[in-house]
C-alpha cells in the first residue's frame, strides 16, 4: 500500500508541476493563425536533411511538403540522404534531380544517424533541421520556428508539434490524443528549458550545436533523445514551437504501436542510464531535477498498477474456483445479486485515480488549445485512456525487461513495408 | 524565457499543493467511509429494535398460534444484508477498528436471534433449522471461504435454514461462551453446529443439506416444493 501512495504522490506531483508552470507562463504561449503570414527581419540559411531507407511510398509527400515551405528559396536547401535503400526509393527520388532546392545523396546503409551526419557534414547553413521520411510539414512551420531563434539567442534547438498524419483508425486517433497531451507537456518543459528529446519529425538546430557537441551518435535507435541529453550536458537550451505543425506517419495497428513504444521507452531508459550523471544534479536544471526522473515514474506506476490488477484478477479467479468447488457450476449463477450504492468502492485509490484522469483530460484540453488555438474535447481522449490502459503496461514491461536483458529494438519493423526487410 | 536555474520555491509549492490534493482525496474517502459505517450502524439499530420487539411479542403472545409468531420474527433477510455489508466493509474500508466494533454488535444480534429462534422451535416444533458457523479471518483459511459459499448457497435455497456466522478471532465474551458450549477450537475451523452437534472441518453442500433438512420434518414439509425445484439444477 505504501508503494501505491508513494507512486501516486509522485505522479500527481508531476501533473501539478506542469499545471503550475502553465499558469506561470500561459501569456507567453504563442499561436499564430495561417491568415497572418509572418515576415521575418532576418532569414538565416537553413538545410533540412531527410534521411530515408526503403521509403518509396511516402518520400514524395515528405519532400513536396518541404518544397512548399514558405521560406526564401535562396535560404533553403533540402538534402535527401538515401541510406542504402533496397526498394525503389532512389528511383522515385530522381524526379527531384532537377529541382534547385533539393540535393540527392546515396550512401551505404549505416543507420539513421549516419545519414543525418552525412547531410550535416555536407552543408554550411546557419541552421540544420531533420525531417523523418514519413512526415510532412506545415508551410509556415519553418518561419515560426526561426522566430524562436531570433527572439532568444540562447535557444539552440526548437522542436515542433507532431500531429498524426491523416488518422484513419482508433489506434491512430488514440495516438493523436496522446500527442496533443504531449504538446502541452513539451511546451511547459520548453519554458523550463527541460526538453529531453528533439524529435526526428522536424527539429531545427543552430549549426553551432554540432560544432560544440559533435554529430549524431548511434543511441539505441533513439538518436533524437541522445542528442538532446548531450545538449543539456553542454548547457544548450531546447525550446518547443507549438504552432510549427508536422504531420508524422504513425503506427496503424497494435503490433506496430507496440514495437514503436518499446523502442521509445527502451531508448528513454538506455539513454537516461547513459546520461545518469544528469539525474538530480541542480546544475543541469529542469532536465536533471524533473524531466528525466519524472519519465521513470509512469513506468513504475503502470507496472505497479498492472501487478495490482493481476493480483486482483488472480484473487477473483481463485475465489470463483473455490466457489465452483464448494457449490458446483450452476449455483455460481444462482446467487442473489443486490445492487446498492453501498458497494461502490470509495477508498483513497478511487479519488486519486479520478484525480489522475482529470489531469489527463486537462492536459489534453490545454495541449489542444496550445496547438489549435481553441479548447477541443473529443472522444479521442476516451480511446487514448482505454487503449493505453490495456497496452501501455505491456510495452513498458517489455521495455524494462529488454533493458535488463540488454536487448536492442528494431526501428524499421514499425513500418509497413519493412516487416520482411532485414535492417 | 526563464533562467535555467532551478526554481526551488516552485518545487516546494508544488509539493504542498500535492499534499493538499491528497488530503482532499483522503477526506472524501473518509467521508464516504463514515457514511457507510453509519449505514451499517442504522441497520444494526433497526435490527436490534426488531429483535427486541419480536422477543417481547413472543413472550406476550406465547399462548397464541405459532404461525402468527413465525412471520414476525423472520429477520433473516435483514441479517444477511447486514452480514454482506459488514463483510464488504471489513475487506474494503480503511477504518477497520470501527468495522470490528460493528461486527461485534452484529454477532450479538445474531446470538439473540438464534436464542429467539430456538425458543420458537421449542414452542412450535421445528419451524427453523439454525446453523452456527464458526470461521476465522486471522489465518488464510480457504476451507472457511469454501464453507461460506456452501452456507450462502444453502441459505438462499432453503429459507428455513438460519445461518449464523461468527468470526472466531472476535474478542467478544458472548461469543466465547458459544465457543465453550460447542467446544470449538481454532485449529479445527471451519466448524458448523447443526442441532447442537458440532462438525469440524469443511462440510460439503450435500452433507449439510442431509443433516440440516432431515432433522427438520416440519421444515422439509413446508419447503418440499422449493427443494424439489432446486434439485433440478444439480
Amino acid at each position: 500500500m505504501i508503494i501505491f501512495y508513494v507512486i501516486s504522490f509522485l505522479i500527481i506531483y508531476i501533473q501539478v508541476f506542469y499545471l503550475v508552470t502553465f499558469f506561470e507562463n500561459r501569456k507567453d504561449i504563442l499561436i499564430r493563425s495561417d491568415g497572418n503570414k509572418l515576415i521575418l527581419k532576418n532569414y538565416p540559411t537553413v538545410t533540412i536533411i531527410v534521411p530515408c531507407y526503403n521509403e518509396e511510398k511516402d518520400i514524395c509527400l515528405t519532400i513536396d511538403s518541404l518544397i512548399k515551405l514558405n521560406y526564401p528559396r535562396s535560404k533553403l536547401k533540402i538534402f535527401v540522404v538515401d541510406d542504402g535503400s533496397k526498394d525503389g526509393t532512389w528511383k522515385v527520388l530522381q524526379k527531384y534531380n532537377s529541382n534547385p532546392l533539393v540535393k540527392l545523396f546515396k550512401k551505404e546503409n549505416g543507420g539513421k544517424h549516419t545519414a543525418l551526419n552525412f547531410g550535416i557534414e555536407k552543408n554550411d547553413s546557419e541552421f540544420i533541421g531533420c525531417l523523418d521520411s514519413d512526415s510532412s510539414v506545415h508551410p509556415e512551420a519553418l518561419k515560426r520556428i526561426i522566430t524562436f531563434f531570433n527572439n532568444n539567442k540562447e535557444t539552440m534547438a526548437v522542436a515542433s508539434s507532431i500531429l498524426v498524419r491523416e488518422p484513419k483508425n482508433i489506434i491512430q486517433y488514440a495516438q493523436q490524443a496522446e500527442f496533443d497531451m504531449n504538446h502541452y507537456m513539451k511546451k511547459m518543459l520548453g519554458f523550463l528549458k527541460g526538453i529531453n528529446v528533439t524529435p526526428g519529425p522536424f527539429s531545427i538546430f543552430r549549426r553551432e550545436v554540432f560544432d560544440k557537441i559533435g554529430l549524431y551518435r548511434k543511441a539505441h535507435n533513439t538518436e533524437d533523445q541522445e542528442i538532446a541529453l548531450r545538449m543539456h550536458t553542454h548547457g544548450l537550451a531546447i525550446d518547443h514551437c507549438p504552432d510549427a505543425y508536422v504531420y508524422a506517419g504513425s503506427p496503424n495497428s497494435v503490433p506496430k504501436l507496440y514495437r514503436q513504444r518499446v523502442r521509445w521507452t527502451l531508448g528513454f531508459i538506455r539513454n537516461s542510464l547513459d546520461y545518469k550523471g544528469l539525474f538530480f544534479r541542480p546544475k543541469f536544471g529542469t532536465v536533471g531535477m524533473f524531466t528525466l526522473p519524472s519519465g521513470f515514474i509512469p513506468i513504475l506506476g503502470t507496472i505497479f498498477l498492472l501487478l495490482y490488477y493481476i493480483d486482483s484478477l488472480l484473487n477473483f479467479i481463485s475465489n470463483k474456483v473455490l466457489q465452483l468447488n464448494a457449490t458446483g457450476f450452476y449455483s455460481m449463477f444462482n446467487g442473489n445479486i443486490h445492487f446498492s450504492l453501498f458497494y461502490i468502492n470509495t477508498n483513497v485509490f478511487l479519488f486519486i485515480s479520478l484525480l489522475l484522469y482529470a489531469f489527463i483530460i486537462v492536459s489534453l484540453i490545454l495541449g489542444r488549445k496550445m496547438v489549435y488555438g481553441r479548447k477541443v474535447f473529443s472522444v479521442d481522449i476516451l480511446l487514448f485512456i482505454i487503449i493505453y490502459f490495456f497496452l501501455s503496461p505491456i510495452w513498458l514491461l517489455k521495455s524494462v525487461w529488454d533493458a535488463i536483458r540488454s536487448r536492442e529494438t528494431n526501428w524499421v519493423k514499425e513500418r509497413d513495408y519493412s516487416l520482411n526487410t532485414p535492417v | 524565457m526563464r533562467n535555467k536555474k532551478n526554481d526551488w520555491k516552485k518545487y516546494i509549492i508544488v509539493f504542498f499543493i500535492t499534499i493538499a490534493l491528497f488530503a482532499v482525496a483522503a477526506g472524501l474517502s473518509n467521508f464516504f467511509t463514515n457514511k457507510k459505517l453509519n449505514d451499517i450502524r442504522s441497520i444494526q439499530n433497526k435490527l436490534s429494535t426488531d429483535i427486541l420487539s419480536s422477543e417481547t411479542q413472543f413472550l406476550l403472545l406465547s399462548d397464541l398460534s405459532c404461525k402468527q409468531d413465525s412471520g414476525e420474527v423472520n429477520l433473516s433477510g435483514e441479517l444477511n444484508d447486514l452480514a454482506q455489508k459488514i463483510n464488504y466493509a471489513e475487506q474494503n474500508l480503511e477504518d477497520n477498528s470501527q468495522v470490528i466494533e460493528l461486527k461485534k454488535e452484529y454477532s450479538l444480534l445474531e446470538i439473540r436471534d438464534y436464542l429467539l429462534i430456538k425458543k420458537i422451535n421449542e414452542k412450535c416444533g421445528e419451524k427453523f433449522t439454525p446453523i452456527l458457523y464458526f470461521y476465522t479471518t486471522a489465518n488464510n483459511c480457504t476451507e472457511c471461504v469454501k464453507q461460506g459459499y456452501v452456507l450462502t448457497n444453502l441459505r438462499e435455497k432453503y429459507p428455513v435454514l438460519r445461518v449464523y456466522s461468527f468470526d472466531y478471532s472476535l474478542n467478544l465474551s458472548a461469543l466465547k461462551a458459544l465457543l465453550t458450549i460447542y467446544k470449538i477450537k481454532d485449529t479445527e475451523l471451519p466448524a458448523v453446529v447443526i442441532n447442537d452437534k458440532t462438525y469440524t472441518g469443511f462440510q460439503s453442500l450435500e452433507k449439510i443439506e442431509e443433516k440440516a433438512l432431515q432433522l427438520n420434518t416440519t421444515a422439509s414439509n413446508t419447503t418440499s416444493s422449493n427443494t424439489s425445484g432446486d434439485s433440478k439444477h444439480k
